[in-house]
């Protein structure tokens, strides 16, 4: 138990942000690039502003860094409204996209640039330059010019450059997009360790789900320059509140439907894509019966069947219910899993993914072949409006 | 039957020899005679015995002459000076201009070229006369200001004296700033707008200033724009002849009008010659210099040159 809780204040535990947006806006002329958005980050977050390209989620970070300035709104940093700061007097550091390692400096001269204007002493600040560069695993190439080093030990010394300042904040503006598939995926791990060692809050733009999935601790979705859906990433996931979160975060397959029976503890929903078969839900929806819904369900989530008359049973689900019938249209093989496309009666294509847990299940099931479809009553989600 | 390289030979020749010969024929033939008569001395009216005496080099190295050479290389490098000084922040306003803006400030600054030098050089005194532009607004001023001082009971400042600005050095370093800003401006902007902005912005994110961000990264980065547009403005401006001889006064006169003086009316065509070369040579070094300075520096693109 934390004595600080006991505060006369609330009961609960009030963590200060370090970083909070409070209605922020953002227009040039009649263009809208961020629309009313608040935030806070806590400290300590690695947090990822993810969204698709336009939606606002590089101009709300280069509001942070103080490069934007917001048409109405305030940043505060650490409690501390940044109205008119300027970049240079503001305690968070950015890794440009294009890591912007300045050419005409050595890989130390470009990480003492900020202590060098900080007026950091020499002894302290080679100290500080080498540490940083250890960091990030940098130590032997000090000496080299930016043009003979690759495009990921310049990512290093960008991340190096900006911590060694030892900001509140670290902001990366797509930290992994010029990198290759490989260097990538090992740099993800890395900078969630890199994270962890130094201690503070990273704030990530990125606009490919997987990466903010694998290394951010929470997540903002943005689209036309609003947050849609702010959560972990197994929030967005498995609980997206939009059609459009559970479009970007993975794929999913989308049925429209209408809801016909709305009980506190469990509803159905009738998908003409679906019919005769309806879908089940375990819990209420709690929307108006007759509304028009839409279900999204993972493909991860979804089972399929060999051909048989009756329909396969699904557990703690009405006879009939949450399956289809269709014909394979298509597999596609990736080594641990399988992708299936199985077409339904009425034409709708359905996305199915099956792990290849053995070394021959890839034979389960051919091109061609008639299967049956299922779910469990607790894999769709049902959105509303 | 040919084979590709004898092809590929004979393509190069076909598309090199023309103007390889243009400029044999045209200018390095040319250059060479007046090479030639600089080591030479005068025969009668028109004749030139080429002796391969040094005495017009000895001459030429008189203190008179390098006293001319001298005062040629400063007003050339006060007029770079000031084109750098002037264009710099031109060049830096029309990269962070908007795309429309742009491309009108670059008209404007390119306007100039398409006019003959001689009209903008008379237009200049038209502008600068006694009775001219600057001299009649100044003395509008300054009837307005004695109009005001009767108006609150002091003495009027009496008539205006119009200000000498044509005839002298100063008009020669204004004709002259003028005439080769846009040499200065273009090369500037073409390394400037090369230079990737967010090098600035981090520079801004990393604690530095404006001013601090300007000289350590900016001007850095920019240094063989800089070097370029140095010597594209100082060699044209040291060889300078129709500025100083339309501008200038007596004792403006710079090495071209010299030189000029020599071939036409003392009709020494080896002197001038000598003369010349001096000046080429001048012009040699100043290239060679640029290539010392920007020897493997990085551009502001981050690649060597």
């Amino acid at each position: 138990m934390n004595v600080d809780q006991v505060s006369p204040g609330g009961t609960e535990a009030a963590v200060k942000p370090i970083i909070s947006f409070r209605d922020i806006c953002k227009r040039w002329g009649s263009t809208v690039g961020v629309d009313h958005v608040s935030l806070d980050i806590e400290p300590g977050e690695f947090f990822a502003l993810l969204g698709p390209s336009g939606c606002g989620k590089t101009t709300l970070l280069r509001m942070l860094a103080g490069l934007e300035v917001p048409t109405e709104g305030h940043v505060l940093i650490d409690g501390q409204d940044m109205g008119d700061i300027p970049p240079n007097k503001r305690a968070v550091n950015m890794v440009f996209q294009s890591y912007a390692v300045f050419p005409h400096m050595t890989v130390a001269d470009n990480v003492a640039y900020g202590l060098k204007i900080d007026r950091v002493p020499q002894p302290q600040r080679a100290d500080r330059v080498q540490e940083a560069l250890e960091l990030v695993q940098l130590g032997q190439l000090a000496d080299r010019k930016p043009d003979q080093l690759s495009g990921g030990q310049r990512q290093r010394v960008a991340l190096a450059r900006a911590l060694v300042k030892k900001p509140k904040v670290l902001l990366l503006d797509e930290p992994l997009s010029a990198l290759d598939a490989k260097l990538r995926e090992a740099m993800r791990f890395e900078l969630s360790q890199l994270q962890q060692k130094v201690g503070i809050t990273f704030i990530m733009v990125t606009h490919d789900q997987n990466e903010a999935l694998a290394i951010a601790s929470r997540i903002a979705v943005m689209n036309k320059g609003s947050i849609a859906q702010l959560g972990t990433p197994s929030d967005l996931y498995e609980f997206p509140a939009s059609r459009f979160v559970a479009d970007f975060i993975g794929s999913v397959n989308m049925f429209e439907g209408t809801l016909i029976d709305d009980k506190p503890d469990e509803a159905t929903v009738a998908c003409p894509e679906l019919e005769p078969h309806r879908i089940h839900v375990p819990h209420a929806v709690l929307g108006q019966e007759s509304s028009k819904v839409w279900v999204a369900i993972r493909p991860e989530k979804m089972n399929l069947h060999k051909d048989t008359d009756a329909p396969p049973s699904v557990p703690e689900c009405p006879a009939a219910h949450n399956v289809a019938k269709g014909e394979i249209k298509e597999i596609s093989y990736l080594g641990d899993i399988s992708i299936f496309h199985v077409q339904l009666a009425n034409g709708t294509l359905v996305r199915i993914s099956r792990p290849n847990r053995s070394r021959f299940d890839q034979d389960d099931f051919g091109w061609g072949e008639k299967v049956w479809v299922s779910w469990s009553g607790t894999s769709p989600v049902v959105l509303q409006g | 039957m040919a084979t590709r390289t004898q092809e590929r030979r004979l393509a190069f020749l076909a598309t090199a020899l023309p103007p390889i010969a243009w400029v044999v024929v045209f200018f390095l033939a040319p250059l060479a005679i007046v090479w030639a008569y600089s080591f030479g001395q005068n025969q009668g009216l028109t004749e030139v015995d080429i002796s391969g005496t040094f005495a017009n080099y000895a001459r030429a190295l008189q203190p008179l002459y390098l006293g001319i050479f001298a005062k040629s290389i400063f007003v050339a490098g006060i007029t770079t000076f000031l084109c750098l000084v002037i264009g710099f922040p031109v060049a830096l306003s029309i990269v962070f201009a908007s795309e429309r803006w742009r491309a009108w400030i670059l008209l404007l600054i390119m306007l100039p070229f398409w006019t003959n030098l001689l009209i903008r050089t008379y237009a200049l005194i038209a502008v600068l006369r006694t009775q001219g532009y600057v001299n009649f607004t100044l003395e509008w001023f300054w009837n307005q200001g004695s109009w005001l001082m009767t108006l609150v009971g002091l003495e009027p400042l009496g008539d205006f004296t119009p200000l000498q600005l044509l005839y002298n050095n100063f008009a020669v370093v204004f004709g002259l700033v003028y005439v080769h800003l846009p040499f200065m401006v273009l090369p500037l902007y073409a390394a400037l707008d090369r230079l990737d902005k967010s090098l600035i912005e981090a520079s801004l994110d990393l604690g530095a200033g404006h001013i601090r961000t300007l000289f350590l990264i900016v001007v850095p980065l920019a240094l063989p724009g800089i070097v370029s547009g140095i010597i594209i403005t100082f060699v044209p401006a040291l060889g300078a002849y129709l500025t100083p001889d339309l501008l200038g006064g007596p004792d403006s006169q710079m090495i071209a009008n010299v030189i000029e003086r020599q071939f036409k009316k003392a009709n020494d065509w080896p002197f001038g010659a000598a003369l010349s070369f001096l000046l080429m040579y001048a012009t040699f070094a100043a290239i060679a210099l640029r290539v010392y300075l920007t020897r493997g520096k990085p551009t502001a693109d981050g690649h060597g040159i």
